[in-house]
């Protein structure tokens, strides 16, 4: 379903990606593993289009169309959701709102019919209803004043909503305490189905024990330098990253 | 909620559209001689049959105006304007003013329900009550007023300004000028001598006004002023909220609207007027566009009396208005909320004026400024705390948003306080779409131009939450319309 | 206020270039005068009471003074400073003690330095304070006499602060003094020195000083500017300030207020490279009928540029004071900082203030704010004091300073930060 062929991206003159290959199927999720400036998060926003980066080489596809030459909002309707690690806050904007804006952008986009307030409203209750949520988050400004975990649930939450082919979850553990990253998994597990692939970008083995992958990739230096199945993350949990080159002592 | 995505969804309905008030109406017109001179105030007093005193008053103020200098100190430039070169009254060509709206000239009717503006008292439903009642102003005159005789029921005047003269001329003679006096600045003065139209209305001791009371201001002709003149008079525990619209044709000259509005609230009294001005604000290379050079003054006569200015100003080329309080009631409380979005080309230098004069007077003021294109956008405004203003409170808060890098947004407060009480407080941010909040946005699938449309809806929602409901609708669309082609 | 002919007095003569500088000056204050309230930037402050006193240029008087008698805010005993003294705006070379300077560092009166430094004044003197459309600087220019310069070659280090004491000696009070002095500041790349002006008067006659100071702070030079005006309550002291800032250069200005019938501090700085910072924090502290102005623009010209300012003011009796803090954004300067407050306290029902803060932004990608208060003491700490027992005018007292010394507290130079604390206090307990 996602296919990243020979991947090179650069910041500037700054080469970050470095020949990246991977494919995805669809009801699989896989993880990337990886230390801090190996270019993970790099590989998150260039899935999901953010500007900045140069992709000097290769391609990549979401069911076989080329995913590169989409705008943003144009990849989110083709089904590409991205996990933000750090949700942006937007004042005065509540969460109601933007998610409506946001489903029926999609929507839109995908030649749907657009939902009226009264549909969405039920959507979304629903949708709480499954992940465990209340609905009182809607009212708020979106992710204006809410905590970590708030903040990530929000995202679980959305991505539920606009019901995406390719979910990438960057870091989503990152700030979280147990509980709440309990809280999280579950919601994303709860969206594990066999039409939807799932990227899992992450530091840690931590969060494999809750959302348990299919195989494992552990990039450095720009590339995927090793793949394996769920043991891995185990492996590299007692023994660190050294092995790639990567002192993280500290 | 369903507002700010209905607008989303109305923009995207509108994205061809532009400025989609644009329209001329054809229909014929009765002005007087072109240019300014005494001859013509005398034949605008004379087209309304005025009484004397009223004659007097213009040219006092038209001969006071001879010996003033337009103000340069405005963050705002336009080449001169040639007071000479314009017609100073325009009017529908009708037998005498219209009795009853079945008398209106279709065209009219047409033109209103072309802008979205009910003329009709038609269709109401048993025990539904009607919600809003409508002045509606064509260039010059008033051309038709809705529910009269339902708000008379309660003793509520609402009626054109120059009836009002004629059937309440006592009312009119004691309040007109008594707020913005005729000498009081080269803009307003200007319209004193040759104001034609306008609405008045006047809410009797202890009545809530059951509807909103609306104007609807419509420039049509070319090379026509527009000087309407607005008079509220709230009286003893009244409650009035009152709306105003305008809009004009697309034309490639500038053409002059200098309007006066006066509010009086007495003891207890609140009157609350919002405005969503929408003149045409020019092209996008800042060809033709609306002059709006506008006194708006509200005085708090009364203890505890409170008026509160809510303001979208999405259009005009120039915008030079800022909405004022005179808190001379003790207990007395002063709003302004505003909304001014600049594109393009256009300049607005607008605020308010809040005067403490009365002891534990209280002031709010809430800006938002949002500038994009080259577009200059100023927020001006004095707190200025008396002697006698003990006990006096204000808040100002000021957020400007630049949209691009070749905008301008400016803050220029003035705090002057006497007494030692009185606490004020100014804060001002400066500050941008962030490339995060874009970028977020659109990973949910929002395009370029919903998004912001979205955050500059949040970034105003203090100040659009503070309009009733039938315009906060149309205000939120005006937003995201008037920031098309600022980003991408 | 028209300077009678007779009475001014020049530079050098000698120097064509600095007699037509003069010239021009004179000129063109003849054709502005006196600033008046029509004036948008002097709109709240009136220099009518100026206009009316038959000033006359101080000549070159000598007053007996003793060296060891002049106030000083570096405590003696400590290691000595570099000190130049001026008596109504002449300096006294018998007064001064410049002190151990290093290699190539120039500290001495403007008159003198025109013999060894002509070249280097030329280069800088007028290029920032212009004469054009701003009167007090064409006053300066027009009568100036004297002054100091201070040039610190690139990359060099003073560790002790530069002190110049500026005190008004006027002889009578039908004929009061005037004075226009000039400080010019050319720091090297890469330099760093300390400036500490001290304003003061000897007597209780008025006089009136006009300064005009030039800053020129090449790339990556750092001044602190310490300011202390405590001049006698008949006195008028005007000061403009001038700065440029190249790249990286930094400034931190600190401005105290306690004397003068009407002051006016205005400081005009320009961030002139990209990633200049400037500090400019300051207090005042008035009573009586004394009027304090206080106005700043500060320009930033290239992205990346910072600038924070904090003031606060206490008026008591009748006093007034303006503040007008303008930040102006250029087009392209983009990644600017700025950020201003400025916060009052009104002790009495006849102190009246002004303030206008101004923001002109024409970047987007600048965060910019500012914030202005004004008000009494706030009530609810008033009563916490008095709660915990502390009568009501120490807690009051104990207000007031914290107020204050949360301004003070910026000062980065741990001497003056000491001294101007202790001038502050000085002021709130009087006698």
């Amino acid at each position: 379903m996602l296919e990243i062929t020979n991947l090179h991206a650069s910041v500037g003159d700054r080469p970050i990606l470095k020949g990246i290959d991977l494919s995805v199927q669809a009801g699989q999720v896989h993880a990337i593993m990886g230390p801090n400036g190996s270019g993970k998060s790099t590989l998150s926003y260039i899935l999901a289009g953010r500007e900045g980066y140069t992709i000097t080489e290769g391609a990549v596809t979401l069911d076989g169309r080329d995913l590169l030459a989409q705008a943003p909002e144009e990849r989110a309707a083709s089904g590409v959701f991205l996990a933000f690690q750090y949700p942006v806050e937007i004042p005065g904007v509540s969460n109601a709102t933007f998610l409506k804006a946001a489903l029926n952008g999609v929507r839109r986009r995908r030649g749907e019919k657009e939902l009226d307030a009264m549909e969405f409203l039920k959507l979304t209750r629903v949708k709480c209803r499954q992940l465990g949520m209340t609905d009182e988050m809607l009212k708020r400004a979106v992710n204006v004043g809410f905590s970590g975990g708030e903040k990530k649930r929000n995202e679980v939450l959305q991505m539920a909503l606009l019901d995406p082919r390719l979910a990438v979850l960057d870091e989503t553990d990152s700030g979280l305490d147990i509980d709440a990253l309990r809280i999280v998994a579950d919601g994303v597990n709860a969206l594990r189905g066999p039409d939807r692939a799932m990227l899992v970008i992450t530091h840690y083995q931590r969060l494999l024990s809750y959302i348990v992958p299919d195989r494992v990739h552990v990039l450095a230096h720009g590339r995927i330098q090793r793949s394996g199945g769920k043991e891995l993350a185990l492996e590299l949990e007692a023994r660190g990253y050294a092995e790639f080159g990567v002192d993280e002592a500290a | 909620m369903t507002a700010v995505s209905d607008t989303i969804d109305q923009v995207k309905g509108l994205t061809d559209q532009k400025y989609k008030y644009g329209f001329v109406t054809e229909i014929e017109s009765e002005t007087a001689p072109k240019g300014l001179n005494e001859d013509v105030v005398r034949f605008i007093s004379a087209r309304k049959a005025e009484p004397e005193w009223l004659l007097d008053w213009r040219l006092r103020a038209y001969r006071h105006w001879l010996t003033m200098v337009e103000p340069g100190w405005a963050k705002v430039s336009y080449p001169p304007i040639d007071y000479q070169d314009a017609f100073y009254y325009s009017a529908p060509k009708t037998k005498a003013g219209p009795k009853s709206l079945d008398e209106v000239d279709p065209e009219l009717l047409r033109t209103y329900e072309k802008l979205g503006i009910p003329l009709k008292e038609q269709e109401l439903l048993a025990g539904v009550e009607p919600r809003i009642a409508v002045d509606a102003v064509f260039d010059s005159v008033s051309v038709a007023t809705t529910f009269k005789a339902k708000l008379e029921e309660k003793g509520i005047i609402f009626c054109p300004i120059s009836e009002a003269v004629a059937n309440h001329p006592d009312l009119v003679r004691r309040y007109l000028g008594s707020v913005v006096p005729y000498s009081d600045n080269f803009f307003a003065t200007l319209n004193s001598a040759v104001f034609t139209d306008g609405s008045f209305v006047y809410i009797p001791k202890g009545v809530r006004c059951p509807m909103e009371l609306s104007t609807y201001f419509r420039i049509n002709a070319a090379n026509t002023g527009q000087f309407e003149r607005t008079l509220i008079i709230a009286d003893d525990d009244s409650v009035v909220s009152y709306l105003e619209g305008c809009t004009a044709p697309k034309r490639d000259e500038n053409q002059l609207h200098a309007a006066v509005v006066e509010l009086v609230a007495l003891d207890r009294a609140q009157i609350k007027y919002s405005t969503v001005q929408n003149w045409y604000p020019g092209d996008e290379q800042g060809r033709g566009g609306i002059y709006n050079f506008v006194t708006k003054r509200g005085a708090c006569r009364g203890v505890a009396s409170k008026i509160s200015w809510t303001q979208v100003e999405t259009g005009s080329a120039i915008t030079w208005k800022y909405p004022s309080c005179i808190l001379q009631g003790d207990d007395s409380v002063g709003e302004f909320y505003s909304v001014a979005i600049t594109n393009h080309h256009q300049q607005a230098d607008t605020g308010t004026k809040m005067i403490h004069i009365g002891r534990n007077t209280r002031s709010t003021i809430v800006s938002k400024g949002i500038s994009a294109g080259q577009a200059q956008n100023t927020y001006r405004g004095q707190v200025k705390i008396l002697p006698k203003a003990t006990g006096a409170r204000n808040h100002t808060q000021c957020d400007s948003l630049l949209i691009g890098d070749r905008c301008g947004a400016h803050t220029v407060p003035y705090i002057e306080s006497r007494n030692r009480t009185a606490r004020v407080e100014h804060e001002a941010t400066t500050a941008k779409i962030s490339e995060d909040q874009l970028f977020y946005c659109r990973q949910r699938g929002l395009s370029a131009e919903d998004a912001v449309s979205l955050i500059v809806n949040g970034f105003c929602k203090e100040v659009l939450k503070e309009l009733p409901m039938e315009f906060a609708v149309e205000a939120q669309k005006l937003v995201g319309i008037s920031l098309e082609g600022s980003v991408g | 206020m028209t300077p009678d002919a007779e009475d001014y007095s020049r530079l050098t003569p000698g120097l064509p270039w600095l007699e037509a500088l003069q010239t021009e000056g004179r000129r063109r204050f003849a054709d502005l005068g006196l600033p008046t309230p029509r004036q948008e930037a002097w709109r709240f402050t009136n220099l009518g009471p100026l206009g009316r006193l038959p000033w006359r240029t101080a000549p070159p008087g000598s007053t007996t003074l003793v060296p060891e008698s002049l106030p000083s805010v570096v405590p003696a005993g400590g290691p000595p400073s570099h000190r130049l003294v001026f008596v109504n705006g002449t300096w006294r070379p018998d007064l001064s003690s410049p002190g151990a300077l290093p290699e190539g560092v120039v500290l001495t009166g403007l008159a003198s330095a025109l013999t060894d430094h002509a070249g280097l004044i030329e280069a800088h003197l007028g290029r920032l304070a212009a004469v054009d459309g701003h009167a007090l600087i064409a006053l300066n220019t027009g009568f100036l006499a004297s002054g100091a310069l201070l040039a610190l070659p690139a990359g060099t280090v003073l560790e002790r602060p530069v002190e110049l004491v500026m005190m008004g000696a006027g002889t009578d009070a039908e004929r009061p003094l005037a004075w226009h002095p000039r400080v010019l500041v050319v720091a090297g790349a890469g330099s760093r020195a300390t400036l500490v002006e001290h304003h003061v008067s000897l007597n209780r006659h008025p006089g009136f000083a006009n300064l005009v100071a030039e800053l020129f702070l090449a790339p990556g030079a750092q001044l602190r500017h310490y300011k202390v005006q405590r001049e006698n309550p008949e006195s008028f002291h005007l000061a403009t300030v001038t700065g440029r800032l190249q790249h990286d250069a930094g400034y931190e200005g600190f401005l105290l207020t306690t004397g003068g019938r009407l002051s006016r501090n205005e400081v005009r700085l320009v961030l002139d490279g990209a990633g200049a910072t400037v500090t400019l924090n300051g207090a005042y502290l008035v009573r009586g009928r004394q009027h304090c102005d206080t106005t700043t623009l500060i320009d930033h010209a290239h992205p990346r540029g910072t600038s924070r300012q904090m003031f606060k003011g206490v008026l008591d009796a009748e006093a007034r004071a303006v503040f007008q803090g303008q930040v102006l954004v250029r087009p392209g300067a983009q990644r600017t900082d700025g950020h201003q407050l400025h916060r009052a306290l009104l002790l009495s029902d006849q102190a009246q203030i002004d303030a206008k803060p101004e923001l002109e932004i024409h970047a987007d990608d600048v965060k910019c704010s500012h914030g202005a208060t004004v008000g009494d003491l706030d009530d609810d700490a008033l009563f916490y004091l008095r709660a915990r027992g502390i009568d009501r005018d120490c807690a009051r007292a104990l207000l007031i300073a914290a107020f204050v010394n949360e301004a003070i507290a910026e000062i980065t130079d741990p001497t003056v930060a000491t001294a101007f604390e202790a001038l502050a206090d000085g002021w709130l307990t009087p006698g």
